[in-house]
C-alpha cells in the first residue's frame, strides 16, 4: 500500500501535459499484456498442429504433437495473469457463474472454456488414448497408475476403436481451428471494443490479434521443435523446419500488412487523438513500436524469411537462422501486445497528456511475478513431454 | 433382440437430443441476444430520471465541491482518487491551451500564467456523467456496476471483482480502484443523500450556484429550467454513451 502510494506520487512528478486525476495510475500492467501474449501462442500453436491434421499438410508431421501439447501448456496457464492481477482474485469465478451478457470480458471465460475443455483436451486425449492404454500396460508404479487415470481406465485398442479415436479426433480439430480464431479474435475485441480509447478502438484489431497469434504461435513451436531435437539428439527435419518457416513468412506477411493499414488508416483520417497519439508513438512508444516491434520483431524476420524463398543456403546456416528468428518474432509479438495493453493506457483520454508506466521487481504486478506465468508453462510442457512423448507414440497417418 | 433395445433406446437419444437442441436454438432466436445491443438501446425512464447541470459561466474554481466530494465518501485524500474534481483551462494568446488539475483542485486553484498572456480562462468542474448507455456498466464482467432505475449509475463493492476493465471504458475518466478496498469506486451522486431528500453533496456546498441536478422527466424541475434557458453540450457527444451531466458554455476545449 505504501510502497504503491510512493510509486504513484514518482509517477505523478513524471506526467507530462495533463491526465485526468484518475488516470496516473496505469491500470493494466504487464500481467494483462501477458494475457494476449500467451492467449496468442496457444491459438498460433493450435492452428500449427491443425495444418498436419486438417490441410494434411504431412512435412509438418514431427511438430504435430508439439505444437498440441505446447497450446495445452500454456492454455492452462492463459488466465492465471487475469486472475493473478484482480484486485478480488477470489471472486474471479463470478464470471462464470454470473455473466454479464453484455460484457466482452465475460463471455470470453466461455470461450476460453470451450476451447480448453472441448478443443484441447478431447483433442490430445483422443490422439493419446491408445499410446496411453499401452504405456499404462508397460509401465508400474505411479506412471502406470497415471496412465491409467488419464486414459479412464479404457483398455479397447482395437483397430475400429482407434480409428473410432482418430475419427472424433479430426472432428474435433474441425471445430477447434474456428473456435482457435473465435478465442484470440475474442482477445482482441475486448480491446477493439472500448470506444473511449482510440488506440485500441479499431474493428481491425480482433484479425490483428488473430494473425500475430498465428505468427507468435509458429514462431513458438518451430523454436521448442530445434531445442527439443537437439536435447534428444536427433536429426533435425529440415524439410519440416523450411515449411514451418514459408508458413510464418506468409503470416507475418498478413499481420504486418495488417497492422500497416490500421496505421495508415489513422494517420489519413487523424481524427481528434491523431495528435496525442502521433506523440505517444514518436515518445513513450518509440524503441518498443519501431525498434523492438516493427525492426527487430517484423522487418529482420520478413526479410530473412523472405531471402530464404529464394536462396537456400546450407542447412547449417539455415537451422541457426531457424534458431535466432523465433526469437526475434516471439519477441516482437511481445511488444505488439506491450504497445497495445500499455501504450493504450499512457496518454490522457482529454488527449492533453501523458502518464508514465512504472513497476518494481518485486509484488503481485512486478516483472518476476511476470516472468514466472511465462516460465510455468514451460514447466508443464516439459511435464507433459515427459509423460506423453509425441515421438514415442505409435505412427497413426491421421487419414 | 437384446441389440434392438440398444438401437432403439440410441435411436430414442437422438430424437430426444434432436428435439432438446432445435427447442434450446428456436427459444435463443426468439429472445434474441440483447448483449450486442447494449448501446443501442433508447434510455426508457419512467418516474424520476436524474440529470445534471453544471454551469461553467458560474463556476469560480473554489474547489469546495471537490473537497466537499471526498470527505463525504470516504474519497483516499492520495491525488489520484477522485470522484469529482475541477480542471483549470488556461487558452493563451499564442493559442496554446494549458489544462491543470492541481490536487484535483480542492485547495482550489492559482493562475501560473501571467494576465498578459491569457486570452481566456474558465474552470470545468468534472463527475460521473451517469450516462444512459455507460459504457462502463456495459463492458463489467459481472454485472456489479449498474443503472438504477433513476439513471444513476452506481458499483456494488461486495460484488465487483476488481478486473478495472470498467477504467478503460469510462470516456471520462471518473472511476479509479480504491486502494484498500481493491474494487472500483466513483460517484454515486450521493445515492444516500438522495434517499434522505438531500442533495449530492457537491451540488449543496457550491456557493455559486453553478451546479444543478434533478428529474429530466419533471417539466417543472429545476435542471429543465436550466436546459430550456442555456446552450448546454456534454462532453465527447461523438461517443454516444448518453450522458446526462450537461453543461453551459462548454468551449470545444474541453475534454
Amino acid at each position: 500500500m505504501e510502497d504503491h502510494l510512493q510509486n504513484l506520487y514518482e509517477v505523478l512528478s513524471k506526467v507530462e501535459g495533463y491526465v485526468y486525476p484518475n488516470e496516473i495510475e496505469l491500470n493494466w500492467s504487464i500481467l494483462i499484456v501477458l494475457y494476449p501474449y500467451i492467449t496468442g501462442l496457444v491459438a498460433g500453436a493450435f492452428i500449427l498442429a491443425s495444418l498436419e491434421r486438417i490441410f494434411k499438410i504431412k512435412v509438418l508431421k514431427p511438430t504435430y504433437g508439439i505444437a498440441l501439447l505446447t497450446a495445452f501448456s500454456f492454455m492452462l496457464v492463459a488466465t492465471m495473469p487475469l486472475v493473478s492481477h484482480l484486485g478480488k482474485p477470489l471472486r474471479a469465478y463470478e464470471i462464470m457463474i454470473t455473466p454479464h451478457s453484455s460484457s466482452a470480458m465475460a463471455i470470453f471465460g466461455f470461450v476460453y472454456l470451450w476451447y480448453l475443455m472441448v478443443v484441447l483436451f478431447l483433442e490430445i486425449w483422443f490422439d493419446y488414448r491408445r499410446d496411453m492404454v499401452i504405456w499404462g500396460n508397460e509401465s508400474t508404479g505411479v506412471k502406470r497408475f497415471l496412465y491409467k487415470l488419464l486414459s479412464l481406465w479404457t483398455t479397447d485398442i482395437s483397430p475400429k476403436a482407434v480409428a473410432l479415436d482418430d475419427r472424433i479426433g479430426y472432428i474435433v480439430t474441425v471445430i477447434g481451428i474456428p473456435s482457435a480464431f473465435l478465442l484470440h479474435g475474442y482477445v482482441g475485441f475486448i480491446f477493439g471494443s472500448i470506444k473511449a480509447n482510440p488506440w485500441w478502438s479499431t474493428v481491425l484489431m480482433p484479425v490483428i490479434f488473430l494473425f500475430s497469434a498465428m505468427v507468435s504461435g509458429i514462431a513458438l513451436v518451430m523454436l521448442i521443435y530445434i531445442v527439443l531435437t537437439k536435447v534428444r539428439k536427433q536429426l533435425i527435419d529440415m524439410e519440416c523446419l523450411d515449411t514451418i518457416a514459408k508458413y510464418l513468412l506468409y503470416i507475418l506477411l498478413i499481420d504486418f500488412a495488417l497492422e500497416g493499414l490500421d496505421q495508415i488508416h489513422r494517420i489519413y483520417v487523424a481524427e481528434e487523438s491523431f495528435e496525442a497519439l502521433h506523440k505517444l508513438v514518436f515518445g513513450k512508444l518509440f524503441y518498443t513500436l519501431f525498434i523492438y516491434q516493427m525492426l527487430i520483431g517484423t522487418v529482420i524476420p520478413l526479410l530473412t524469411l523472405g531471402t530464404l524463398q529464394f536462396y537456400k543456403p546450407k542447412a547449417q546456416i539455415r537451422k541457426l537462422i531457424y534458431t535466432i528468428l523465433p526469437l526475434l518474432v516471439l519477441a516482437g509479438i511481445f511488444f505488439m501486445r506491450w504497445n497495445v495493453v500499455i501504450g493504450g493506457q499512457l496518454f490522457s483520454k482529454s488527449f492533453y497528456g501523458y502518464t508514465t508506466f512504472k513497476t518494481g521487481l518485486i509484488g503481485t504486478e512486478g516483472y518476476l511475478m511476470a516472468a514466472a506465468w511465462l516460465i510455468i508453462p514451460f514447466l508443464i510442457l516439459s511435464f507433459l513431454l515427459w509423460l506423453l512423448p509425441p515421438w514415442k507414440k505409435i505412427e497413426t497417418s491421421h487419414e | 433382440m437384446k441389440e434392438d433395445v440398444t438401437k432403439l433406446s440410441r435411436r430414442n437419444f437422438f430424437k430426444a437430443g434432436t428435439v432438446l437442441a432445435s427447442g434450446v436454438a428456436i427459444a435463443s432466436a426468439l429472445t434474441p441476444y440483447d448483449g450486442l445491443l447494449f448501446a443501442a438501446e433508447a434510455p426508457g425512464a419512467k418516474g424520476k430520471w436524474y440529470g445534471i447541470g453544471i454551469d461553467i459561466n458560474k463556476c469560480i474554481g473554489c474547489g469546495k465541491c471537490a473537497n466537499a466530494c471526498k470527505q463525504e465518501n470516504n474519497v483516499p485524500k492520495d491525488p489520484f482518487y477522485f470522484r469529482s474534481w475541477v480542471e483549470q483551462y488556461t487558452i493563451k494568446n499564442d493559442g496554446s491551451i494549458l489544462v491543470e488539475s492541481p490536487a484535483g483542485g480542492v485547495n482550489g486553484f492559482t493562475q501560473s500564467v501571467p494576465d498578459a498572456d491569457i486570452y481566456k480562462s474558465f474552470f470545468v468542474p468534472k463527475m460521473c456523467n451517469h450516462c444512459a448507455k455507460s459504457p462502463c456498466t456495459q463492458v463489467c464482467p459481472v454485472g456489479a456496476t449498474f443503472e438504477t432505475e433513476e439513471g444513476i449509475v452506481l458499483v456494488d463493492e461486495k460484488y465487483c471483482i476488481g478486473c478495472r476493465y470498467c477504467v478503460q471504458a469510462c470516456p471520462y475518466g471518473c472511476r479509479y480502484i480504491h486502494p484498500e478496498k481493491g474494487t472500483v469506486d466513483k460517484c454515486t451522486l450521493c445515492f444516500h443523500r438522495l434517499k434522505q431528500g438531500l442533495q449530492p453533496a457537491c451540488f449543496e456546498i457550491c456557493p455559486t450556484e453553478a451546479r444543478i441536478f434533478g428529474d429530466l422527466n419533471d417539466p417543472g424541475s429545476k435542471i429543465n429550467y436550466f436546459l430550456k434557458n442555456h446552450t448546454c453540450m456534454v462532453v465527447k457527444p461523438h461517443l454516444n454513451t448518453g450522458s446526462k451531466l450537461f453543461y453551459n458554455a462548454l468551449s470545444p476545449e474541453v475534454r
